[in-house]
């Protein structure tokens, strides 16, 4: 029998960097990914047909954004590449996929994990209402189908990408209303040391915050969000700003909190979770290479933790590497060196950001009962309380059998992390005590007539 | 109604006509069907938990909130489907499979 594969998921940043530097060691791994074209979200490509510039699509990253590009399109006939393929489970070390009506189970002898990462969302009364969008789905609208996602946009929530998108639209030609941060302005001061490990990242940073300020675009910050209203559309954001009701007339909003790692996959393959008390969440615990818990499996880039792309492409040729060496193939200590030397000022930038522009995990106390977590089946903030005061639920995964919450076709991506910060206020208890929702298998659904292979 | 989402660039390609709860929608090739539906209307859905419409919310394949099904009752995620002609597109969930 043939000695099984590498596998690589996800053609991102990392995984694309991953899949390289296997290739360069003589192997010719199975690269899975679930979109239809390689560069991942940050780099998300158009569609055949359309014709943008890189610079018009990404800006000051137009450079890195093609050489990955190309990086990926000069790997496809050097290993099994598998687009528009879903990874929905690990087990028995093998990764189950499916594309189209197939099923799949592939061995690994090496499993690395570039699932990426999605928007962190606070829920706010009215977020279900159609116009709003996490930010990373309306920098997708307008990359990927040269669309805004209303005429009279509100981006709200906090971090960089908040700033980032807020340019983006108003370049493209968008009317953005406001940019409503919930981050007071001393915290992003106080961040500033750390933030300053990447000088020009924070230096472009500023310059899109300064341009959105010309523009004289309203830029707020310590805001608290009240509601979206609307009646089966969005027609304005309601925001406490200074002690005071402030409404912003919109009929599209972008809602984002940084960004959270898609860790569903590493938590079916049973690696060790450590809580990470400045983002407040579990997270996979890993070595500085990668590695998990679990010899074998691997992650890389921002679903193993929010360190961008940059770091990302650096993380993805670690882990690599790390899984190369445990292979018993030869990789240069100074190789393994240099990129951990080169990681080292991202992950101080990351600490910058998540205590610059924190996640308002006291937003989930103050969340009035009706306020729907789950959107998959409308379960309010109420249902999740009373799962813990009459049901006596102590932590995330009872309050999900109570609730449902978590059990939805989103099995928790969008809801779980401001579900477990409604369940520890509830139960006036730290975030950690909560647990985390443990993910099940398959991660995203299946269409219902499949044929299994083996 | 007027559409949700509205185009900024890349308005020179090519028309695509599909069927939407039985009427004629216009969109452009190399559209999602999320963006040929919100381009024309103001929803891609409607809650089945009975609190009003949807029209999705990650457009990454995260979210699962753009569900649609065509007319033979298979299940499109309308983020990461692309339109193509004649595509019959229903709002609504068709109870069951039927193979044609």
């Amino acid at each position: 029998m043939a000695e099984a594969p590498v596998i690589v998921v996800g053609a991102g940043p990392a995984g694309i960097r991953a899949a390289e530097r296997l290739i360069a060691a003589g192997l010719r791994p199975i690269l899975v990914e679930e979109g239809e074209r390689n560069g991942g979200q940050i780099y998300r490509r158009q569609p055949e047909g359309f014709t943008r510039p890189a610079s018009a699509l990404y800006g000051s990253e137009a450079a890195k954004a093609t050489a990955l590009h190309t990086a990926a399109d000069a790997l496809v006939a050097r290993l099994d590449y598998r687009p528009g393929t879903l990874a929905w489970a690990v087990e028995g070390g093998a990764l189950l996929t499916q594309c189209g009506d197939r099923v799949r189970r592939l061995p690994y002898a090496a499993l690395i994990l570039c699932a990426g990462a999605t928007d962190r969302v606070m829920p706010v009364p009215g977020w279900t209402l159609p116009g709003v969008y996490s930010l990373g789905g309306a920098q997708v609208a307008l990359k990927a189908q040269a669309c805004a996602i209303g005429r009279r946009c509100v981006f709200l929530g906090t971090g960089p990408l908040l700033y980032l998108v807020a340019w983006q639209y108003a370049k493209a030609g968008a009317e953005v209303a406001a940019v409503l941060d919930t981050s007071p302005a001393h915290r992003r001061l106080a961040a500033l040391p750390r933030l300053a490990a990447r000088p020009a990242v924070l230096a472009q940073g500023m310059r899109y915050i300064a341009w959105l300020r010309r523009r004289g675009i309203p830029l707020r910050s310590g805001v608290r969000p009240l509601r979206i209203e609307g009646e089966d559309r969005v027609s304005a954001v309601v925001v406490e700003q200074g002690g005071r009701e402030q409404r912003y007339a919109a009929d599209a909003v972008g809602i984002g909190y940084g960004l959270r790692s898609e860790t569903q996959l590493a938590d079916l393959a049973k690696v060790n979770f450590a809580f990470d008390p400045v983002s407040r969440q579990w997270l996979p615990a890993l070595d500085e290479d990668g590695r998990s818990s679990v010899p074998g499996i691997y992650l890389a880039g921002d679903g193993a933790m929010i360190r961008g792309a940059d770091a990302a492409e650096l993380a993805g040729r670690l882990a690599a590497c790390a899984a190369l060496r445990d292979l018993g193939q030869p990789v240069p200590e100074s190789e393994i060196a240099e990129l951990r030397r080169a990681l080292r000022p991202m992950s101080r930038f990351r600490r910058g950001l998540e205590t610059g522009f924190p996640w308002p995990a006291q937003q989930a106390a103050v969340l009035p009962d009706e306020t729907v977590i789950c959107r998959c089946e409308t379960i309010t903030a109420g249902d999740l309380r009373r799962s813990v005061t009459e049901g006596g639920a102590p932590e995330v995964n009872r309050a999900k059998s109570f609730s449902r919450v978590g059990m939805g076709r989103c099995q928790g991506r969008i809801c779980g992390l401001a579900a477990a910060e409604v369940v520890a206020a509830a139960r006036g208890v730290p975030l950690e005590e909560v647990g985390r929702l443990r993910g099940a298998a398959p991660v995203k659904p299946l269409p219902l007539t499949l044929e299994i292979e083996a | 109604m007027a559409g949700l989402f509205h185009r900024l660039a890349e308005a020179g390609r090519r028309t695509v006509r599909i069927s939407v709860d039985g009427s004629e929608v216009e969109a452009l090739e190399g559209d999602t069907l999320l963006v040929a539906l919100l381009t024309a209307g103001a929803a891609l859905r409607r809650s089945e938990f009975g609190d009003g419409p949807r029209a999705g919310f990650c457009l990454m394949g995260a979210c699962q909130d753009c569900w649609v099904w065509t007319e033979t009752g298979e299940r499109l995620r309308a983020c990461s489907t692309p339109v193509a002609p004649a595509m019959r597109i229903v709002t609504q969930e068709v109870p069951w499979p039927k193979h044609p």
